[in-house]
């Protein structure tokens, strides 16, 4: 009976769909990513996909010899679209965590992974255990581990959670959530070099637990691709042992964001 | 599947609660500000007309997400002018952000479906009224509203349905509303089914709405006999319409 009701909504959700032909053109590899989350991947002022996530896996795509296209999917649909075979692998900077495992496979990591607040340059919080934080408003983006984190370790504060993360952003600058949780190396990159950023700062202690940063940054597929992952994988290791890595790195990052020294 | 129900079933029920909150609010003062309104959109003046015109035709004219990220995010913009100005505690909660941006998009189309509701009172009624030398307060009173009101019900309620599944985009702005959270579940979940769980919902939310609905459209119309059959009034109109129900 169950088995029933699930498949008829599937069937009805697939029905609008339309498939593009997982197969159909074997040759090329499909790339989905999100586009709103520079530096790792956002739309350029000529409207095209660009970043650090592009960048490597065109890179990838260069060492395996095939041809690549990008997709842009919203973050909340992003593994929903890689299973209904909209595009062959995830390439969004996307933590690799236990629960995600469950639905897809990863890659190797080609990132580290860590989170952290940050906080309005004029804000006088210093404690960011829940205790400390207990009633302030924290912002992430939904569908992140970021939000896991907050609903799981902060019940007693308010936790907002946005479709993207400029909206975190543009909310942490007006002042309406009090700090926010978010990844490492943009929040870094947002504080240091972007104007708005200018505003705010990191603060506390980087959040490592593995339990919610997971094991570094991965590319995502579908199960049963394990012939790709594979060739993604030594593709990886080619460019990070030929220097492709570093340089494409240095174009975007100030720290090596593999090891994040 | 069902454990899937049973898991975020609390969850669900606190989104509905968010989103029932959200439409009856905004609903119910739109009901209040469109009646004036709409009087005044009907007058000959166009200095009163113009205003509400352009207020009409911007709201119904652009999408209910665009007016919520303007209303969001464009005043986090003006944060230092809204603080001087003692409004930025308003505008700095995404409640009253969502509460007042679907009101004034409800009062926009709850003005032009009373001014074409006031338009279909017929004018023989209202000159009748004049002829026997009631007050133009007393004509609006006990003629002109209980007509319009009653003509425009069906569509007031396609309004407040409206408004109610429109609503469902609060969530883009961090309101944790029956969408919001069927979203969040999903994305702990990837488990499409909670969609189907949340379009059941929803659609026990409209029914219920539409029943009751229903039932007091019936109260205000009780004098009037649509269908002819089993519904004869039973005092002082029964000549009348009893005389209609036997062809």
């Amino acid at each position: 009976m169950n088995k029933h009701i699930s498949a008829l909504a599937l069937s009805l959700l697939l029905s609008v769909i339309p498939f593009s032909g997982v197969n159909a053109a074997e040759k090329t590899i499909r790339i989905g990513t999100e586009g709103a989350y520079p530096p790792f991947n956002f739309f350029n002022a000529d409207g095209k996909l660009a970043g650090f996530d592009v960048e490597l896996a065109q890179a990838l795509c260069d060492k395996m010899q095939t041809k690549c296209t990008f997709v842009a999917q919203d973050w909340d649909g992003i593994i929903p679209a890689l299973l209904a075979g909209k595009y062959d692998v995830i390439v969004a900077s996307m933590f690799i965590t236990e629960k995600r495992k469950l639905k897809v496979d990863f890659s190797d990591p080609y990132q580290k992974s860590a989170m952290t607040f940050v906080i309005g340059k004029d804000s006088t919080l210093t404690d960011f255990s829940p205790e400390g934080m207990d009633g302030k408003i924290i912002g992430a983006q939904g569908s992140t581990t970021q939000g896991d984190f907050l609903n799981a370790l902060y019940p007693n504060s308010d936790i907002r959670l946005y479709p993207t993360q400029d909206a975190v952003n543009l909310d942490l600058i007006s002042g309406r959530i009090d700090a926010q949780v978010g990844d490492m190396i943009p929040m870094l990159d947002w504080t240091k070099k972007s104007t708005d950023g200018n505003c705010c700062t990191l603060a506390g202690e980087p959040i490592t637990d593995p339990k919610y940063v997971g094991d570094g940054v991965g590319m995502a597929l579908r199960q049963e691709d394990d012939e790709l992952r594979l060739k993604l994988n030594e593709a990886l290791a080619a460019v990070i042992a030929d220097g492709t890595y570093k340089k494409i790195n240095d174009k975007f990052f100030s720290v090596n964001i593999l090891t994040l020294q | 599947m069902l454990e899937l129900l049973i898991t975020y079933a609390p969850k669900f029920f606190d989104g509905a609660l968010m989103t029932l909150k959200l439409t009856f609010i905004s609903v119910s003062i739109a009901a209040l500000l469109s009646l004036p309104l709409a009087i005044l959109r009907r007058s000959k003046n166009s200095a009163l007309q113009l205003p509400i015109r352009l207020f009409v035709s911007f709201f119904r004219g652009t999408p209910l997400l665009a007016q919520l990220f303007l209303v969001y995010y464009g005043s986090g913009q003006f944060r230092l002018e809204l603080t001087d100005l003692g409004l930025w505690w308003f505008f700095r909660d995404p409640l009253y952000c969502a509460l007042f941006t679907f009101t004034l998009n409800s009062t926009a189309y709850q003005i032009e479906i009373l001014r074409g509701a006031l338009q279909a009172v017929s004018s023989g009624e209202i000159e009748a009224a004049v002829a026997i030398g009631m007050t133009r307060r007393l004509i609006y009173q006990k003629i002109i509203l209980p007509h319009a009101y009653r003509i425009a019900f069906p569509a007031l309620g396609n309004e407040v349905i409206l408004m109610l599944k429109g609503g469902a985009i609060a969530s883009v702005i961090t309101l944790m509303d029956l969408m919001g959270r069927t979203r969040q579940a999903f994305s702990q979940t990837f488990d499409i089914s909670v969609y189907f769980w949340a379009a059941l919902f929803y659609l026990l939310i409209t029914s219920a709405f539409v029943v009751a609905w229903r039932l007091l459209e019936r109260r205000l119309t009780r004098h009037i006999d649509y269908h002819g059959v089993n519904n004869l009034p039973s005092t002082s109109s029964a000549t009348m319409t009893g005389l209609n129900n036997a062809s």
